[in-house]
């Protein structure tokens, strides 16, 4: 029996998918009706300073007939009250004590006024408190969302005002809008946070009108930069929720954002160490509904690998991530063609002809030209293997290593130093390499 | 004719013919486009004997640059929005796309072709081409169909005067007049006669060459001339009772179809086709559609040696065209009539029996003595080939014919008499537009090599 039950920094949930603050939880007839489809918790969409909206808020990137590969927003935190949010957090939470309410909280940078907010979100009943320091659009500008997420410092500050009044869990949400997601995340646990939620969206124009000129979505006639999701911000966020896991300095639960759409995703964030995972674009593409797949698919794939509990595979590929200098340079794998299998489309011949290694031949065969590997000047680098549109068909076959591994950190120090190119050929000469 | 089937409403008409392939979608489109793997060196631009650059335009599709698509399209085939409806496509550049190798749908490349020329049309058809400046020579076309057509165009762009003179009222030859309803329009056709048109080549309609204008008079005015004449007269079944009233051949009953004006065409509640080729299939389903009760084609051969395409025969099954194999006509049976002819009542058959391969290597039948049967019809159409029109031929000097066709060079086009180019379906014996396409631009070629070779040897 796989159990999803899950803890996040305290929060718990029958399931580790929660709705991420943003328009899908924006009130508690939504959450509600998430948690009715089968959601383990939502965080709220975030309350706080008054705000007003334009129109256009959103614009998608659509690629090759596929609908929303990214989603750009503009939308500020609630355009409602305080009152009536709170107000309804309470009444979901009595309906759901099950699933995780969190709140999420975006004020000006005043310690009264934070304490104020977090003893009325605490009263109200919620599982754990959010930090909104992520949102790059109209609230930055004010001097809050990720104008807070971008200097460690108010990070901390900020957080520290929260925890200290708290006896909720405390999230802080991270913004990518930054050079290292480790600072802003050693800053957090230095604030006192329980656990850290990351990514909130990325910086971008969404499109240049080619007609008017005017930037997409335009609000009469004005556009720019807003805040991008979806499925196309999916690696980078598994970037930098890995670099929060791998931190020795952060080491706290991490609730991961960006671009999950299915199961698959989910697992992907929780393998690399995430404990409940957040979705937002999806589900405005598709409507709640999605969670019963996420669940059931999730549960499936537990079951064929015999895990019941998600303590079993929550980091489970952490211990792969490597750096550069620790991979094995004599590693060695060629590109392997399946002729029967080939249909003759010729993109890895073009590929690899224009922008690889050239080494790949068009060779008659059958009254057709069959492309072929040259083996000997075949670098591995594995270009012709993504353009295949054949599944299978192109495959890199491992090759014997010519000597015991060795990788570049090793191989700095066994060569003088500084290296020089001479020293450096010879080596790759002993092996067996040539470069051409 | 006895038992005219009863006229069917407008909107039954409308139906019957819709088109079995309606457009796309733009964004079907644009889904459809960006399916396309973008082959390098791809077997579908081999496979179109114009050599469409297709994975090209598709490409531009998916990048909204519908006029560089188009032009990519035009600029190796002039007749492209007819081949777009009426290729055979998955016999040509779909069937060699790799997704069949790899056990999928092909790309829809003919209705991606039409996406594109349709675009182009509603467009206005602007200029995509600069034609050179004239060279102060003169080709004489005769014909105004597809291959004379794109013979014209091909040279208007390389500074010749071109005059097409077309017998008939209305330009376009078959791509006008022969095609199914159901995949394309009379109108398609005009507005490719239209796009030559614009590039300055003129087009005399009602002009016979031979009798309207003698064939001196039409040497002395031009350079050079091109043949693009088709096939005139239908083949005869050589039986009795085919003078009867009810028996026509499939071309003229085609024709009549495709004005559109449906309800003013004749068909018999049951109606036999003679022959199985692909003209004789539009013919059967195009009585079917029209609303004849009965629809049976008649075939010598067996199913398996029939020489329709194989959806074109599912598309006759589909519209419940019955199917006599193994059988050839021995009289066509009607009523006596002392006023002139009489009307056909039914057509008598004999059974057959494939022997031994003839030197085509099909199988050649063998009547069955004594296996008459007759089968009650009120309309027959025969479509067992048409022929070219050896008699107008017979008349230019020099020029040879063999087998049935003009012989030419197969390079050049070139015909026995040096000022004399053909193509298309007198010399083909009957192949499909876009070969007739293939062969205008071809002998364009041809004939702008010997005009300035020999017009060099002359200096």
């Amino acid at each position: 029996m796989v159990d999803l039950s899950t803890n996040c920094g305290g929060i718990k949930s029958p399931n580790p998918f929660w709705l991420a603050s943003a328009p899908p939880t924006n009130s508690g007839y939504q959450v509600c009706k998430a948690f009715e489809a089968g959601w383990g918790g939502a965080v709220w969409k975030t309350i706080g300073a008054p705000v007003m909206n334009v129109v256009n808020r959103y614009a998608a990137i659509d690629y090759n007939g596929q609908k929303i590969i990214g989603l750009n927003n503009i939308e500020l935190i609630s355009d409602r009250s305080i009152e009536i949010n709170l107000k309804e957090i309470a009444e979901t939470k009595k309906l759901w004590p099950d699933r995780a309410v969190v709140a999420s909280l975006m004020v000006e940078s005043d310690r009264q006024t934070w304490h104020d907010i977090v003893k009325r979100t605490i009263d109200s009943g919620a599982d754990g408190i959010e930090l909104n320091y992520g949102c790059p659009h109209g609230m930055s500008e004010r001097g809050m969302g990720s104008a807070v997420g971008q200097v460690p410092e108010y990070c901390s500050m900020i957080t520290e005002w929260v925890t200290e009044v708290s006896t909720i869990p405390v999230i802080v949400k991270l913004t990518p809008n930054v050079t290292d997601i480790r600072y802003p995340g050693r800053a957090a646990k230095k604030g006192g946070a329980d656990a850290i939620s990351l990514i909130n969206t990325i910086n971008t124009i969404m499109g240049v009108n080619l007609d008017t000129f005017e930037i997409e979505p335009s609000r009469g006639g004005k556009g720019g930069h807003g805040g991008y999701a979806g499925p196309a911000v999916k690696p980078i966020a598994l970037h930098m929720v890995s670099e929060i896991a791998r931190d020795p300095e952060i080491n706290l639960p991490i609730s991961a954002i960006g671009g999950v759409s299915n199961w698959r995703d989910a697992l992907e964030f929780i393998l690399l160490g995430s404990t409940s995972v957040q979705v937002c674009t999806a589900a405005m593409h598709y409507g709640f509904r999605i969670i019963e797949d996420i669940i059931d698919g999730l549960t499936n794939w537990m079951e064929e690998k015999g895990f019941t509990s998600l303590e079993q595979v929550r980091g489970k590929a952490l211990p792969n991530i490597s750096s550069f200098g620790e991979m094995d340079l004599l590693y060695k794998a060629v590109a392997h063609i399946d002729e029967k299998k080939c249909i003759q489309c010729n993109l890895c011949y073009i590929a690899c002809e224009d922008t690889a290694h050239q080494c790949i031949d068009l060779l008659p065969k059958n009254g057709k030209k069959q492309p072929t590997v040259r083996e000997a000047d075949c670098v591995g680098c594995r270009l012709c293997y993504i353009v295949c549109p054949v599944e299978n068909c192109i495959t890199m076959i491992q090759k014997e290593n010519s000597g015991t591994p060795k990788t570049w950190n090793e191989l700095v120090q066994e060569l003088p130093q500084p290296m020089t190119l001479e020293d450096l050929r010879k080596f790759q000469h002993e092996h067996g390499i040539e470069i051409h | 004719m006895n038992n005219v089937a009863p006229k069917l409403s407008n909107e039954e008409y409308e139906a019957n013919f819709a088109e079995l392939h309606p457009p796309f979608t733009s964004p079907a489109a644009t889904a459809e486009a960006n399916r396309c793997l973008y082959c390098f060196d791809s077997p579908c631009m081999k496979a179109c004997p114009t050599h469409i650059d297709v994975s090209t335009f598709i490409k531009k599709i998916t990048t909204g640059n519908m006029k560089g698509s188009a032009k990519t399209i035009l600029s190796s085939n002039w007749i492209a929005l007819t081949c777009a409806k009426a290729c055979p496509v998955n016999v040509l550049c779909e069937g060699a796309c790799v997704y069949n190798a790899k056990g999928e749908e092909p790309i829809q490349i003919g209705r991606l072709q039409r996406y594109v020329v349709d675009w182009y049309v509603e467009k206005g058809m602007p200029p995509l081409f600069t034609p050179a400046p004239k060279n102060g020579k003169s080709v004489g076309i005769i014909g105004a169909g597809p291959s004379g057509l794109a013979c014209a165009a091909e040279l208007a762009l390389m500074g010749y005067d071109v005059v097409i003179y077309e017998a008939r009222e209305i330009p376009g030859g078959l791509d006008t007049h022969g095609i199914a309803p159901y995949k394309m329009k009379q109108q398609d056709s005009l507005n490719e006669v239209k796009m030559v048109q614009k590039l300055g080549v003129v087009i005399r309609t009602g002009i016979r060459i031979g009798s309207t204008m003698s064939i001196e008079e039409l040497e002395k005015k031009h350079d050079a001339i091109f043949l693009g004449v088709g096939l005139q007269s239908a083949t005869r079944l050589k039986i009795p009772g085919e003078e009867l009233n009810g028996v026509t051949d499939a071309l003229t009953f085609i024709e009549k179809v495709t004005t559109r004006k449906w309800n003013s065409v004749d068909v018999g509640k049951r109606v036999a086709v003679i022959g199985a080729g692909n003209t004789a299939i539009d013919a059967a389903t195009e009585a079917k559609r029209l609303g004849a009760e009965k629809v049976i084609m008649i075939y010598r051969r067996s199913e398996k040696e029939m020489p329709a395409y194989k959806f074109e025969f599912e598309l006759a099954k589909k519209d419940g065209v019955e199917f006599q194999f193994l059988t050839v006509p021995k009289n066509i049976l009607g009523s006596k009539s002392p006023l002139g002819n009489g009307k056909v009542e039914a057509i008598e058959c004999l059974k057959v029996e494939l022997g031994e391969p003839d030197n085509e290597g099909r199988r050649k039948p063998k009547p069955i003595p004594g296996s008459e049967f007759q089968i009650p019809v009120d309309m027959v159409i025969t479509s067992v080939g048409e022929n070219i029109d050896e008699t107008f031929l017979a008349r230019i000097p020099n020029l040879k014919t063999q087998n049935g066709v003009v012989v030419v060079n197969s390079e050049t086009l070139q015909a026995t008499n040096p000022k004399y180019f053909a193509g298309g379906d007198c010399i083909s014996g009957g192949k499909e537009v876009v070969n007739a396409a293939a062969d205008g631009k071809r002998a364009a070629h041809g004939i702008d090599s010997f005009i300035f070779s020999s017009g060099k040897r002359a200096d």
